[in-house]
C-alpha cells in the first residue's frame, strides 16, 4: 500500500496537470511535457544501472538512437523498388508491411510501426547483451571509456550512413498507430492522447523498476553496489544481474527512442551524440543516483525547461552550473537535501533577524 | 604505397598522435595525484590558444604565448582551489560530473566572450603555404614545431618527476596518498600543482597547434575525448604509455584513411580501442594489479 | 521522502503554469529558430545578429504598417528535437505570423510538416534543395540552390579545360546535399569524379586525406563542399603538401573569416557566391548594390565583424517576410500568398521572384564566380556582369 501511494499520486498529478492546461487554455505545455516524459523513461532505466547496479554508462544515447533510428528508417524507407523480391513478398505475407502514398502522392511500401518498433527494441536489447558481456567486466574509468566508445561508434555510424540520412537524419516518420484511434504522432489534434501515452509509459516503467528494486534482483543489485566481491562470495551471480539490468535499461532507452521519434516525426544525429549521454548521466546524478523518483523528477524538469528554451543561449551553461552546484553542495542529489530543515532554518533566520533588527535599529 | 605517400601518412599520424598524447598526459598528471579524470582538460588547450590569439595584437608572439600559458595555469589553479580542494574525500563519479560541469561552463563562457568564429595564431615560421620536403613528402614546418614541442614537454615532465624534489613529492602522492601525508608532504598543494602543470602543458599545446588546427570555443570536447581514449589505451596514470598510445592511435587513424572511407575513421579507432579493452581491461601498457587498486 | 518529492513536483508544475504569455495587440510577432550556439553556431550567430539589427531598424522607422515588430529568437543549438519543440511553441503559444530559419537543413526537414499543418509560413535559412523540392505550401528558403552552384563550378572547370576532379565534403547537411548534387550533375557536364571523401565537420587536420587524393595523378582539380571552418584546413593542407591544382569551394565559403584562417593558402580559391562579397565592385545602378552596401555598413558598424553570406540568408528571410506582411497584414495564409507573389525583390542572395512552383525565388544568375586575391574576395574572370535581366513571369 505504501508503495502504491506515490504512484497513485503521480497518476493524479498527471491527470490534474492535463485538466489545468485545459482550463487555463495552455494546452501547449503538454508538447514539452510529453517529450520530457520520454527522456525521463530513458533516465529511470539508466538510474537503475548507475544507482543500483553501480555501473556507469556514458553511451545510453546510443541505445536511444538505435531505437529511434531503426524505427524511423524502417517505417520511412520506401521498399517499392524491391516489391517483387521474395523477401518483401514474405514480409508482406506476415502482415508487417504497409502500403500507401507519401505526401507527394507516390506509391509507398514500408514496414509497419509495430513491426519496426519490435525490430528496434529487440536490436537494442541484443546489442546491449552482446556489448554488456565484455564491457561490464571493466571497472571505473575503463568502463566509462568503453561505454563512451559505444556511444561514439553509434554516432559515427549514424552520421556516415546513407541509410540513416547522414547529417540530416530522418524526417517524415509516420504516426505509430498503437490501437485503433490511439496513435503516437505530433499532430496538434493528438496532443492530449500523446501526453497520456507518454506518461502512461513512464508510469508503467516506474512500476516495473520499483518492483525490480524491491525483488530479489534488487537486493542482489544493492549488494553489488555495496561490494561486488562480497556479493560474489555470498553466492550472488553478479555478472548475470549486472547484464540483465544493463539490457533492461537499453530496452527502456530504445522504447523511449522509438516513441519520441514517432512523436517528433523524425530524428537527427544529435540524439546519439556524446553530449546527450553525458546529459543523461548528469541528470541521474543530480536526481540522486540510487533514487528512482529523484531521477524521474529531475529528468522531467530539466528536459522540460531545456525544450522550452527557457535559458536561451545559456542552456548548456545553466546545465553545467546545475551540475557543479548540485555535486558540490548536494552530492546525493537535489532531493536528498533536507528541504524541511532548510525551510525551517530560513524561517528561523527571518524571524531572528526581525527580532534582533528590532533591538539594533533603535540605537542606530 | 609509395615511400612518399607512406611518409606523408606517417607525419600526419605523428602530428595527430603528438596532440592526443599531450592531452592524455594532462589527464594522467591529475589522475596520478587525485585519482580523478579531469574532463576540463580539453578546455585548457582551447584557453591557451584563445588567450594567446587575443593577446597577439599587443604582444610579440613568444610573449603572448608565455602570458597565455601563465593565465591558463592560474585558471587551472583557481579551478582546483574553488571547486575541488575543499571537498572531503569525494567519490569519483562526483568528481567526473563536477569536471564535466566545469568543462561545459568554460566552453560556454568562451562562446560568449570570443564568439563562435574561428581564429588562429600565425605560423611560427613561414606562412600557410610554406612547406619542407622530407623523404619526398611535403609538410608544413609547423608540424615539426608541434612534434618538437610535444617531445620537449615529455622530456621536461619526466626530468621534473625524476629529479626535482617537488616532482618526487608528486609521485609519492600518486603512489600512496596516506603515506605521503605521513611523510609530511602537503598533498593538497600537490593536487593544486598537478592542475597548474596540466593546465600549462595543455595551454602550450593549444598555442603550438593553433596555426595548423585553428582555435574555436568548442575544440575542447573533441580533444578531451581523444585524450581520454589515449590515456585509457595506454593505461591510466602512465604518461610514457600515453605517448606510445597517442602515436599509435594517430598513425592508425592516418593510415586507415588509405583503405577506408574517411567518414568512418573515428568509429574504427574506437572499435579497435574497445577490442583492446576487452582483451586487456587495464590498457595496453597498464598493470592489472594497479588498476584493481584504484577505486571507482 | 517520497511525499517530499511529490510536493516538489506539484510546486514546480504549478509555478510553471502561472506564467502564461500574453500577446500585445499592436505588435507583429515573428519567430526565429536559429542555431546560435552548438556546432552550427557559425551560421546561427551571424543570422541572429542580423535579425536583431534589422528589427531594431524596422522599429526605429515606425514598424510595419505602423505596428512594432516583436522578434522571438529561439536558440536550437542545431538540435532537431529542440527545433521541433520551439516550432510548436512559436506557432501555438506565441502565435507568430511567420518563422524565420532554422539554420540547418536537418532541422528544417524535421519541422516542415508542422508548418504545413499549422498553416504558418516558414522561411528557412538552410540550403538543401529538398526543402523546397518538392514544394510544400508554407515552406520557403533563401539560400541559392546547390544545383546552380554545382553548375557554375562545372562551367568554370570546363572553361579551364578540367575534366577529372576529386570531391571533398563535410559531414553536415550542407555537405551531404552538395556532394549529392555534384555527383549527379558532373556526368551531364562531361566531368568525371575520380575521388570522393567525406570528412568530419570538426576536423582539425586533413593532411592524410589530402595525401590520399593527391596520390591519384588523374585529379586535375578539387571541389570542397562544406560550410564549416574545416574548409580553410583543406586549403592549407593542400598547399602544404605542395599540391597546386585549382581548389574550388562551395557557396559555404562566403565568409572572409575562412579566408583569414587559410591565409596565403586561400589565394586563388574559386567559388560561387551571392554578390554580398563583392558589393563594392558592383556597377552603380545594379539592383542589389545599394541594399548590399547598406547592410554591410550597418552590420560591420554594429558588430565589428565582417558581414557574411550566412547573415545575408537571414536578411533575405526577414525582408521577404516583412514585404509580405506589409502587403497582406497579419493573416498567415495571406502572408503565404503574398510571398508567392513577390517579384523582383532585391536581397543579398540575389533578386527574388517567387511563384507557386518556386519557393526559392532565385535563378542561376544570383551566383557570381568569385576568387581570392590578396586576401580579398574579387570577381573571377570577367568583370561583373551588367544589371541582369530579371526574370518576369
Amino acid at each position: 500500500m505504501k508503495k502504491l501511494l506515490p504512484l497513485a499520486a503521480l497518476v493524479l498529478i498527471v491527470v490534474t496537470v492535463q485538466i489545468i492546461t485545459e482550463w487555463t487554455d495552455t494546452r501547449f505545455y503538454l508538447t514539452q511535457l510529453t517529450m520530457s516524459a520520454y527522456y525521463a523513461l530513458l533516465i529511470i532505466g539508466l538510474c537503475v544501472v548507475m544507482g543500483y547496479a553501480g555501473q556507469i554508462s556514458l553511451g545510453h544515447a546510443g541505445f536511444f538512437a538505435i531505437g529511434g533510428y531503426l524505427s524511423a528508417a524502417l517505417t520511412t524507407h520506401n521498399l517499392v523498388a524491391y516489391q517483387n523480391s521474395a523477401l518483401i513478398r514474405m514480409l508482406d505475407g506476415l502482415g508487417v508491411l504497409v502500403s500507401g502514398q507519401d505526401i507527394y502522392g507516390d506509391a509507398l511500401i514500408a514496414v509497419t510501426p509495430w513491426a519496426a518498433c519490435a525490430v528496434a527494441v529487440v536490436s537494442a536489447a541484443v546489442i546491449a547483451w552482446i556489448l554488456g558481456i565484455p564491457v561490464l567486466k571493466l571497472k571505473g574509468h575503463y568502463l566509462a571509456m568503453a561505454t563512451l566508445g559505444f556511444g561514439i561508434i553509434t554516432y559515427r555510424i549514424v552520421l556516415a550512413s546513407e541509410y540513416f540520412g547522414e547529417a540530416d537524419g530522418i524526417s517524415e516518420v509516420p504516426a505509430f498507430q498503437l490501437l485503433p484511434g490511439l496513435a503516437v504522432s505530433g499532430d496538434f489534434g493528438a496532443r492530449e492522447e500523446n501526453y497520456y501515452i507518454a506518461w502512461g509509459l513512464l508510469i508503467i516503467g516506474m512500476i516495473l523498476l520499483r518492483n525490480l528494486i524491491d525483488s530479489r534482483v534488487g537486493r542482489a543489485l544493492r549488494s553489488i553496489h555495496g561490494s561486488e566481491e562480497a556479493a560474489a562470495s555470498s553466492g550472488v551471480d553478479t555478472a548475470r544481474f549486472k547484464l540483465q539490468v544493463f539490457v533492461l535499461s537499453a530496452v527502456f532507452a530504445a522504447v523511449a527512442g522509438v516513441f519520441l521519434t514517432h512523436y517528433n516525426g523524425g530524428i537527427g544525429p544529435s540524439e546519439s551524440g556524446v553530449m546527450k549521454s553525458v546529459r543523461y548521466v548528469a541528470i541521474v546524478a543530480v536526481g540522486g543516483m540510487a533514487h528512482l523518483w529523484g531521477a524521474m523528477i529531475m529528468g522531467v524538469i530539466l528536459n522540460f525547461l531545456s525544450l522550452r528554451g527557457v535559458f536561451g543561449s545559456y542552456d548548456d551553461a545553466v546545465f553545467g552550473l546545475i551540475l557543479i552546484v548540485v555535486m558540490l553542495f548536494a552530492p546525493n542529489g537535489i532531493l536528498s537535501l533536507n528541504w524541511r530543515g532548510y525551510a525551517y532554518m530560513i524561517f528561523r533566520l527571518a524571524t531572528a533577524r526581525k527580532q534582533s533588527g528590532g533591538k539594533t535599529d533603535g540605537p542606530a | 604505397m609509395t615511400v612518399e605517400l607512406f611518409v606523408q601518412y606517417l607525419f600526419a599520424g605523428i602530428t595527430y598522435g603528438a596532440i592526443y598524447a599531450i592531452v592524455a598526459i594532462g589527464f594522467n598528471i591529475i589522475y596520478n595525484t587525485t585519482g580523478i579524470i579531469n574532463f576540463a582538460q580539453g578546455e585548457f588547450v582551447m584557453l591557451g590558444g584563445m588567450i594567446s590569439i587575443s593577446l597577439l595584437p599587443y604582444l610579440p608572439l613568444t610573449l603572448a604565448i608565455a602570458v597565455a600559458v601563465l593565465v591558463t595555469m592560474i585558471f587551472g589553479a583557481l579551478l582546483e582551489i574553488c571547486f575541488i580542494r575543499w571537498l572531503e574525500s569525494p567519490s569519483v563519479l562526483r568528481m567526473i560530473i563536477i569536471t564535466i560541469g566545469l568543462s561545459i561552463l568554460t566552453r560556454e563562457a568562451a562562446l560568449h566572450i570570443w564568439g563562435e568564429s574561428i581564429r588562429s595564431l600565425p605560423y611560427f615560421v613561414g606562412n600557410e603555404i610554406t612547406t619542407v620536403a622530407i623523404w619526398g613528402a611535403r609538410i608544413s614546418p609547423q608540424v615539426l614545431w608541434v612534434i618538437g614541442a610535444c617531445g620537449l614537454m615529455v622530456l621536461f615532465l619526466s626530468l621534473f618527476f625524476q629529479t626535482t624534489s617537488v616532482g618526487r613529492e608528486m609521485r609519492a602522492c600518486a603512489a600512496n596518498r596516506k603515506a605521503a601525508i605521513l611523510c609530511g608532504i602537503n598533498t593538497r598543494n600537490m593536487v593544486t600543482l598537478s592542475f597548474v602543470l596540466s593546465a600549462g602543458i595543455g595551454a602550450l599545446a593549444g598555442c603550438v597547434m593553433s596555426p595548423i588546427t585553428s582555435t574555436e570555443y568548442s575544440i575542447g570536447t573533441g580533444l578531451a575525448i581523444k585524450g581520454f581514449t589515449v590515456a585509457i589505451l595506454g593505461g591510466l596514470g602512465n604518461s610514457m604509455a600515453a605517448v606510445g598510445a597517442g602515436l599509435l592511435l594517430g598513425i592508425l587513424e592516418a593510415f586507415s584513411i588509405s583503405v577506408l572511407p574517411l567518414a568512418f575513421k573515428d568509429a574504427i579507432a574506437i572499435a579497435i580501442l574497445l577490442v583492446i579493452l576487452f582483451v586487456r581491461p587495464h590498457g595496453l601498457f597498464g598493470s592489472a594489479t594497479a588498476a584493481g587498486l584504484k577505486e571507482f | 521522502m517520497k511525499y517530499r518529492s511529490i510536493k516538489f513536483i506539484i510546486a514546480l508544475l504549478i509555478a510553471s503554469l502561472v506564467f502564461i504569455p500574453t500577446a500585445a495587440a499592436d505588435t507583429v510577432k515573428i519567430g526565429a529558430i536559429l542555431a546560435v550556439t552548438g556546432p552550427a553556431s557559425f551560421l546561427g550567430g551571424p543570422e541572429a545578429r542580423t535579425l536583431e539589427m534589422l528589427v531594431e531598424q524596422t522599429n526605429a522607422a515606425g514598424g510595419i504598417n505602423g505596428k512594432q515588430v516583436e522578434l522571438i529568437i529561439k536558440d536550437s543549438g542545431g538540435n532537431p528535437e529542440k527545433a521541433i519543440s520551439f516550432a510548436k511553441q512559436l506557432i501555438e503559444e506565441e502565435q507568430v505570423v511567420a518563422v524565420l530559419g532554422p539554420s540547418t537543413s536537418g532541422e528544417t526537414m524535421k519541422i516542415k510538416k508542422i508548418f504545413e499543418q499549422a498553416q504558418t509560413p516558414l522561411i528557412s535559412c538552410a540550403a538543401a534543395e529538398v526543402i523546397v523540392n518538392p514544394v510544400a505550401q508554407y515552406v520557403f528558403k533563401t539560400p541559392q540552390k546547390d544545383s546552380y552552384a554545382a553548375q557554375k563550378i562545372f562551367q568554370t572547370m570546363k572553361d579551364k579545360g578540367i575534366s577529372k576532379i576529386a570531391v571533398l565534403a563535410g559531414n553536415t547537411g550542407f555537405g551531404k546535399a552538395g556532394k549529392a548534387q555534384l555527383l549527379k550533375i558532373a556526368p551531364t557536364m562531361g566531368i568525371e569524379v575520380v575521388e570522393a571523401e567525406v570528412y568530419d565537420k570538426k576536423s582539425k587536420d586533413l593532411s592524410a586525406v589530402i595525401a590520399k587524393i593527391k596520390a591519384n595523378k588523374d585529379v586535375q582539380a578539387v571541389v570542397n563542399w562544406s560550410i564549416v571552418p574545416a574548409q580553410a584546413i583543406v586549403a592549407k593542407n593542400m598547399r602544404q603538401a605542395g599540391w597546386d591544382v585549382p581548389l574550388f569551394q562551395s557557396h559555404g565559403f562566403g565568409n572572409i573569416k575562412y579566408v583569414e584562417a587559410a591565409g596565403a593558402a586561400a589565394e586563388g580559391i574559386i567559388f560561387p557566391a551571392g554578390r554580398l562579397l563583392v558589393a563594392d565592385m558592383l556597377p552603380d545602378g545594379h539592383p542589389q548594390k545599394a541594399l548590399l552596401t547598406e547592410y554591410i555598413q550597418a552590420y560591420e558598424g554594429k558588430y565589428q565583424e565582417a558581414a557574411s553570406t550566412f547573415g545575408g540568408h537571414a536578411y533575405d528571410a526577414y525582408i521577404i517576410a516583412t514585404a509580405a506582411i506589409e502587403k497582406a497584414g497579419t493573416d498567415k495564409a495571406k502572408i503565404r500568398d503574398a510571398i508567392e507573389q513577390i517579384k523582383d525583390l532585391p536581397g543579398t542572395g540575389g533578386i527574388f521572384s517567387f511563384s507557386a512552383e518556386d519557393h526559392n525565388g532565385l535563378d542561376i544568375d544570383s551566383f557570381e564566380m568569385i576568387t581570392v586575391k590578396g586576401g580579398k574576395f574579387v570577381p573571377y574572370g570577367n568583370a561583373l556582369a551588367a544589371p541582369q535581366n530579371v526574370k518576369i513571369q
